[in-house]
This record gives structure tokens, sequence and C-alpha cells, in this order.
């Protein structure tokens, strides 16, 4: 019965200790993920690092993405690992030319692509976008790590007749 | 997604249906809005937000907010392209992070060093800077308050920026992130030639038979020039490429000759060739006479490491001389190159002789024009001036220099290292206009451009970049503001010198950014900050083109401009609370005054009116000040230039055009300086002109190749080289919000070649731990993609801020230019 009544307290102690002490790690943890604000290092210490991820895969569905607004180069929605673009050779071109896409059925590289420096078109592409890398990219299959709160031209129009019939 | 077009069209019937009937249905319901009042955005022009190139944009605003954003076909520079980054600028200032309100770490409602970021007004904000400032000042003077800028600053939070410093707190510990990227070119500009920047332009692009790259990666990092360069090397066949680095990258898709050396090497190379133009007899025997002077150059001049480190006490020369030369001949510095013979340079750099000769005639061949391009492979580099200097030799033993196509150009690496950091001087050691602190005769020019006593600027150079690091840390430097870059990610050795020093309890560290980045992470006081469109501003880029643009939308809510911080910050200061009794006593008149009437609420900047804005455009800073506080910044700076061949256009006229290169003298630009004809700086009947130096002629420098300052040993088998990455610009903080952009490269990974992976047993995607002397960092091994490096060199970009490679790097620095080389040091790569 003491014995027992000793290891009930000693049990009671740990307790309250280990309440205390939870009760500081609660806080202390708040602390950090308040301090750790940098967004993009996912509330780590700058002395720590978290275990990089894997390298992600490219995507490759071919599904077109819808572009943030007209001029927006659009993005490649399929791997171009080992295309060759270079002095001998681009890859890129035997679909998307304009000699190749009836066979390809990939879309055609852009009228704009045919205009030289000064604003004339050329009968080829114009060698100043001969790097279509410069500007179209691929996507991997990864989520962002902040939300982009861009809009869409196309929603404030949308608001803009809506409101302008409601009235 | 499974459905096809044939299926899409169906699901479209009822609509399709309805519009051949005929029946009206409600614009809602249309899928075609065509009411011109809607569909109407406003364009307006604005310089890139990102690199040195200084391309035009056309911005798109729809209801405050910017919608579109493509490249401007008026703009000379990139008539109408933008590159990737470009493309979405329109996205960059929407991140959902964006900071609207100052963060104090506080405890139990105080600031407390080891406190919690809590939200504050910023009056109190201010309050606390101040008294931090004003505590620091009163301690131990002006030296232990200082500020880390930025060649991203506008023209004018730049120039208000040095004001503040140099003349309000009487300190020169101000320097910008440009020191990590251009200062080895300021360094190789005043030496050869006295005066800062390109002589050529971009025009030279156009012009040249043929391009020698040399540590630049412009397919990447300047890629609308690449495209110019593209453009011509494949629109006209005669044109060839050179291109050299240390390891295979994407510049090397167009090279004739793609040449990989071993680090530190560059030095021989380039002594070879000048040995190989004198040897096959083709100097330039005529220009060399009439326009240049020949000097040896002081050598085993350190790294710039901190005095106690063992190769400073190694080093004969790295104290006050280490920038010293003395004057030879011709015949001397013939005999000083002849031993980089071509056998000895290929031994020592590991490219072949056929190449390094091919290489060599391109300049020695009179008949053929060529352009020298350098970014970081030549300024971030232990002899980056020296680097800098050998390249203008052989284009000066030739004459190739500031006619069309023949043209030494340091390419620069952010959109105005040239306009702010350089041009305005927001150096440690400078001043506008390429005047120096140290020269008794420009802080008097200084001083009375600013209608400020005699004495009021302090004359020796303050703290530069990675001494303010080590400043920091040594509890010397202990009001710290840092505005418009992310060093914590960014600088060399941040285990060593950077995160110690920010959080050290004796110092208080302010950082303002439009987003929480790993140095607001690191700070005591962060600040919510305007960005780009959301603010007035001029940017110079690296030909010498100085753009304009106007406010086109509100920043968030309790976000604030740089310049607006700095100025409102100024409010905070009596003349007595900074200024000696004795400084004061020269000009009574500002007693009781504050900075902000001394610096900025002059007779000077006040006289440009609120009236002088077209009442259309928004204009945050103006409005609250009460005057057109950039025009009135931009034109007292401007006249430190004028007259003395940095002349630049009035400021309204930046407004009308896509940009001008200065000097521009009666309203004209200038595109080829030095040169009789394009310059109207040159004497007349002279040729060349080179009139930054005294008696007109420009310095060839015998300089030798000597070893860097960390080499691969035993233990730490491999090179490291740093560097960046087309898509995302330098730290990441606005390209890795732009969703497109963050999939297209979304983290850092350690580009190897195959046989040293398998060599360590690992294989693509494998989990690393890149050692060094100072750190580590963990990433994933890629064996493939764009980046090849030789055996024994790795690369890995610093763009991630969730892997920081400059835990790793090495702070050594261009003991003249106290620019670091993030391009070589040692390290070991192993599993995790």
């Amino acid at each position: 019965m003491k014995n027992l009544n000793l290891a009930s307290i000693t049990g009671l102690t740990v307790l309250v200790l280990a309440l205390l002490f939870s009760s500081f790690i609660a806080s202390a943890a708040d602390k950090s993920e308040i301090n750790t604000l940098a967004t993009l290092r996912d509330h780590t210490e700058i002395t720590e690092q978290k275990e990089p991820v894997r390298i992600p895969n490219v995507v490759n569905k071919d599904i077109k993405q819808k572009r943030n607004y007209p001029m927006q180069p659009p993005v490649i929605p399929h791997t171009t690992r080992s295309y060759e673009v270079n002095m001998n050779n681009n890859k890129c071109l035997s679909c998307h030319s304009r000699q190749r896409t009836e066979e390809s059925q990939a879309p055609m590289v852009s009228v704009t692509h045919f205009m030289n420096r000064d604003g004339n078109f050329l009968a080829e592409i114009s060698p100043r976008r001969y790097f279509c890398n410069q500007c179209h990219v691929t996507q991997v299959d990864a989520e962002p790590l902040v939300e982009n709160t861009f809009t869409d031209m196309h929603s404030l129009m949308k608001k803009k007749v809506t409101s302008a019939e409601n009235d | 997604m499974t459905i096809n077009r044939r299926q899409f069209i169906k699901a479209n019937a009822v609509a399709a249906a309805a519009a051949v009937a005929g029946v009206t249905i409600p614009a809602t319901a249309s899928n075609l809005i065509t009411s011109s009042d809607i569909t109407k955005l406003k364009w307006d022009k604005a310089a890139c937000r990102f690199c040195g190139t200084g391309c035009s944009v056309n911005v798109g605003v729809m209801d405050g907010k910017v919608v579109a954003t493509h490249g401007d076909i008026k703009s000379p520079v990139n008539k109408g392209l933008s590159c990737v980054k470009g493309y979405f600028l329109s996205k960059i200032m929407y991140g959902k992070d964006r900071l609207t309100t100052p963060l104090l770490r506080m405890t139990n409602g105080k600031y407390d060093k080891e406190g919690e970021f809590t939200p504050v007004s910023w009056d109190k904000a201010f309050d606390i800077m101040a008294e931090k400032a004003k505590a620091a000042l009163k301690k131990d003077g002006p030296k232990a308050v200082g500020m880390f800028g930025s060649g991203q600053w506008t023209v004018q939070e730049g120039y208000a920026a040095l004001k503040l410093m140099k003349a309000g707190f009487r300190t020169n510990n101000i320097d910008p992130n440009a020191r990590h990227c251009m200062a080895s070119a300021v360094g190789g500009f005043m030496r050869t030639f006295g005066i800062d920047e390109p002589m050529g332009c971009y025009d030279d692009l156009e012009a040249a038979d043929a391009f020698v790259l040399w540590g630049s990666n412009m397919a990447e990092m300047h890629p609308i020039l690449w495209t110019r360069l593209t453009d011509r090397r494949l629109s006209a066949p005669h044109v060839k490429v050179a291109v050299l680095s240390t390891f295979e990258h994407r510049s090397f898709d167009l090279a004739d000759n793609g040449m990989i050396f071993t680090p530190q090497t560059d030095l021989a190379i380039l002594n070879y060739i000048a040995h190989y133009i004198i040897e096959t007899g083709r100097v330039n025997k005529d220009f060399v006479n009439k326009h240049t002077n020949f000097r040896l150059g002081e050598t085993d001049i350190g790294y710039g490491l901190r005095p106690e480190h063992p190769l400073e006490q190694k080093a004969k020369n790295n104290g006050k001389t280490a920038g010293s030369s003395t004057p030879i001949d011709f015949d001397e510095y013939a005999k000083f190159v002849s031993t980089y013979t071509l056998e000895y340079t290929s031994k020592l750099s590991g490219v072949p002789e056929h190449k390094l000769e091919a290489l060599a005639e391109l300049y020695a061949d009179p008949k053929i024009k060529v352009t020298s391009f350098w970014t970081m492979g030549f300024n971030q580099h232990t002899r980056g001036v020296w680097a800098n200097n050998l390249v203008y030799n052989i284009h000066l033993l030739t004459g190739k220099i500031s006619t069309p196509g023949n043209s030494p150009f340091s390419l620069t690496g952010q959109p105005s290292a040239c306009g702010t950091a350089r041009e305005v001087g927001t150096f440690s050691h400078r001043l506008p206009a390429d005047m120096v602190v140290s020269n008794p005769k420009h802080r008097a020019i200084a001083e009375k451009i600013w209608d400020l006593p005699e004495g009021t600027i302090p004359a020796t150079p303050g703290y530069h970049a990675v001494l303010q690091n080590r400043m920091l840390k040594d509890g010397k430097l202990n009001f710290y503001w840092v505005q418009c870059n992310n060093n914590m990610q960014a600088a060399a050795n941040i285990n060593e010198e950077a995160y110690p020093g920010y959080r050290n309890p004796k110092n208080f560290i302010v950082v303002s950014d439009p987003y929480p980045t790993v140095t607001a992470q690191a700070a005591d006081l962060i600040l919510p900050t305007a960005m780009w469109v959301e603010k007035e501003g001029v940017y110079g880029n690296a030909e010498r083109r100085t753009q304009s643009w106007y406010q086109m939308v509100e920043a968030p809510k309790g976000a604030k401009s740089d310049l607006w911080q700095l100025v409102e910050f100024s409010k905070r200061f009596k003349v007595e609370d900074v200024w000696s009794e004795e400084l004061i006593a020269k000009k009574p008149s500002v007693r009781g005054k504050t900075l902000f009437d001394v610096l900025y609420k002059t007779a000077s900047l006040e006289k440009f009116a609120l009236d002088e804005i077209p009442e259309d455009r928004l204009n945050d800073e103006s409005r609250d000040f009460g005057f057109y506080i950039q025009k009135g910044l931009f034109e007292e700076y401007a006249s430190f230039g004028r007259g003395h061949a940095h002349d630049l256009a009035p400021y309204d006229r930046y407004h009308q055009e896509r940009g001008l290169r200065w000097p521009v003298v009666n309203g004209k630009e200038t595109k080829w300086r030095f040169k009789e004809g394009s310059d109207p700086y040159v004497k007349p009947g002279s040729g060349w002109d080179f009139y930054g130096k005294k008696d007109g002629r420009a310095i060839i420098f015998a300089l030798p190749y000597e070893p860097a300052a960390e080499s691969p040993d035993e233990e730490y088998d491999l090179w490291l080289s740093t560097g960046r990455v087309l898509e995302h610009w330098h730290s990441g903080s606005m390209t890795q919000r732009v969703p497109e952009l963050y999939k297209a490269m979304p983290d850092a990974l350690v580009y190897m070649h195959p046989d040293d992976a398998k060599a360590r047993n690992m294989r693509r995607g494998d989990l690393v731990k890149l050692i060094s002397r100072r750190g580590e960092v963990q990433t994933r091994v890629e064996t493939r993609g764009r980046n090849k490096p030789p055996r024994g060199l790795v690369f890995m970009p610093w763009f991630d801020a969730s892997r920081l490679v400059n835990k790793v790097t090495l702070d050594a620095t261009d003991p003249l230019s106290k620019e670091t080389d993030y391009k070589k040091c040692a390290i070991k790569i192993v599993k995790v």
C-alpha cells in the first residue's frame, strides 16, 4: 500500500513535469514556427536543412496548359530529354515547324517567330528565335511552394460584364 | 483528361446551337467579350526587373493589377523579345506571402533579439530603428552603423541611401550587392582606362565577326543578348563563336570552339594570346604607340581573407601596395608574356593546343572584328581585376576597341548594377560619377552640390560587403540595414560569417523586402517593401542605357518603397543627433533641423513640384512628401556627371525614350566611347582618346598567373563552382513564387560528371552532402541535363533557399576589388 502510494506520487510528479515540459515545448515550437518565416525554406532554421525531395519527373502528358495572358509563351507539355538544339540541329522544329505540323499535329511556332529585329517577316523562322528553351520550359510534377494570386484579365472582365448586367 | 476535340465540341453544343438559331444569349453566356471599354488594357513601358541586359517590357494593367507583360517592340535592346523570366514578370508581385506589416522580434511587448516576430506599426518600427541607430552612433560613432544595398535599387533609391549614409550618418559603411558581381569589372576599368563602364554597346552584336565568351553563360544569364548573338552567328555564316568555361553549359550549343579550362588558368590563356599576337607580328604598332602605356603590376597580393588566415600571413604584398604598378616598355612586356607559350599554357589549362591557337587567331587577325563578353567567370575571381586588365591588353595590342564589333564588353549582372551601384557610387569607397571619398577634391564637389559643410563626408573608405559580415560577427558594426537583396543566401561562407554576424546580440539588423526571405528570417526587424512598378524609378543597364518607368499599380496596403523608407527614416534624426558640434558650427543654419530637411527637403529637390507629375499617374512617395522627389533626386544626382563625360539627359526625356546611352551630349546618346566621331569627349584629331587617364592613354598591364585561394586536395577532392540559372532571378525570391518558373526549375541540384558519380558509387537522384572546410549542404545528384562538368568539378546553383550552397563556399576575395570568388573552392561529396 505504502509502495503503491509512493509509486502513484512519483507517477503524478512525472505527469506534472511532463505537462510543464510539454507546454514549454509547445510555446518554443510556436516561436520557432513563427520565426522561421522564410516561406521557401518551409519553416526551417537557417542552421538546419530539411531532407531534399526527390528529383521530380517532367510532366509528359501532352495536355496544353491555359496561358496566363495571351502573349505568354506556352509551357512545354512533354519531356524534352535528349532533344538537341544546337548549331546543327533543332529537334523541336522537327514537329513544330510549319512544314511538319500536318504530320505531327503539333502546334506551329507562332508567326511572331518569323519576324526579324525590324519586325519584317522572313521566309523561315528568325535565327533570333532559334533557341526555343529561352522562353519555353517544361514543367515538373511538383506543387508550388507558394500560391500566386495573379489575376487573369478574363476573370476581371467577366466580373465587369456580370456587374453591368446586374445593374 | 481524356476528352478529345469532338467530345469537347459536343459538350459545348448548347451554346453553339443557341448561337446558330439566332437566339440572343446574355453577354455572360457569350464566350467572347467584345466591348472595348471592358477589354481595354492600359499599357506602359518599364525596364525589366531582372538582369543587366536591360530589356524594355510593356506592362498591361487592368483594374489596378498587372495582368500581362511582354517584350517592348520599340526597345533597341530586345525588339519585342523577353526571356522566360521576363514573360512572367506579371506574376512576381503576386506571391501570396507578400509582407504587409513591419515585423519586430519581441518578447512581452518589447524588442528582444531572441523574441518572436510580431507585427508592429511603421511608427513603432522607425522608433526602434532610430533608437538602435542613435545608440550605436553614440557608443562607437559612425563606424558602428552601416547599410547593404543593391544593384536592383532604382537610381533614386541608391542616391537617397548614399546621401543618408555618407552625409547624414557620416559613414562610408554602405556597399551594394553589386560588390559580389561587378566590383572586379569596375576595378579593371578604373585601372586600365581611368573611367568606369564599357566603351562599346549592344550594336557590337550585329557588327562583330567573332565572339569570345570568357566565363559568361549568356544563353542562361543574358538570354536576350544571346538571341542577338545567335541571330548574328546563324544569319552570317562567317561569324565564329568561341566559348571558354570551367564546365560545359548551354552557351556551348552555339560554340565553334568550345574550351573547358582548369579553374584560374584563364589568366594564363589571356597572357598566351598576348604572346601569340606579339610573336606572330600582329601588334597594331601605330595604335599601341599612340594610345597605350605599359606597366608591371604588383604580384603575390593575397586572397582577401581575414588577416589571420595562413594564406594572408604568407602573401608578401597584400597590404596597401597590392594595386600598385611600375612603368615598363613594350620589350619588357613582350618578355613578360613570352613565358606563356602554347605548350605551357595548354598543359596548365588543359585546353588542346589547336583550340588555343584558333582562339588567339580571332584576336590576332586584323581582318576579324572581335567582341569579348564576360561576366561572373572573370569578376568572381580572386584575380578578377587582373582578368579584366588582361582581356583589355589583347584588345589594346590589336587596336580592336571602341569601333563597331571590336569590343571588350563586360556584361553586368543586375538591372541597375551600372546605373545605381556604379554610376551613383553606392560603394564604400565611391561617390557619384566615378569619384571617390579618399580624394578631398571629390568630397568637396559632393559637399558643394549637397550644400553641406566642408568635412561632412568621411575620407576613409567604409566596410565593403564581405567586411561588413566580418565586422557584424566581430561586433563592430551594430546597426545594419539591408535593402533590396538577400545576402544571407547570396554571401559566401554564411555559416562562419554572415549568420553569426546577424545573430550577434550586439547588433540590430533591419531587412527591407517584399517577401520573407532567408535574410529576413535572420533579421530583428523586417520592413514590408513595395517593388518594381509599384513605384517610379530609373535603372541603368550594361551598355550605359538609362531607362525610367512610372508607378503603374499600388503596392499592397502596408508595403512601402525603399525610397519612402529611407526618406521617412531621415525625419527621425536631428542634425545634432548625428553630427559633431564642430561640423554644425561650420553651418549653423542646420541647427535644429532634421536629416530630412538637410538631405531631401532641400531647395535643390523641392523645386520639382507635384504638378510636374501627370495627373493620371500614381506616385505614392511624391504625394506623401509634397514634391516630385524622384525627379529631384535624379536631377541633383545628374548634376555630378554633366560636363564630366557622364552626362544624363533631362529626367522627363527618359519617360519618352526607351532609354539613352550616356554620355548624352546635346540631346544625343553615345554608342562608342573613346573614339573620335562617336564620342563628343574625344579630342579632335586624336583618333582614339582614353580621356579617363590624364595623358589619354590606356594601360597594358603585365600580370601573371597565380593559383586559386583553395584548390582540391586529397580530402576535398572536387572544385565547386556556383552560379545562376535561366529560370530564376538570383536567389529566387521573386521567381520561385511564380508557379511556372518554379515548376521549370524547382530545386538546385549538383551537376556532376557521370564518372565522378560512379567513382563515388552515386547515381542520378541520389541524396548527397557537399562538404567543405566551412560547412555542408545536402542536395541530389544530376548527371545529365544542361550543365556537363568535366571530371573533378561540380556545379550547384544558388537560387534555392532550401539548399544553401553558400554554407559551403569560401569568402576569398580579389584583394583589389574585394569581390568574392564564388567559382572556386574545394569540397568533397558523400552519400547521405
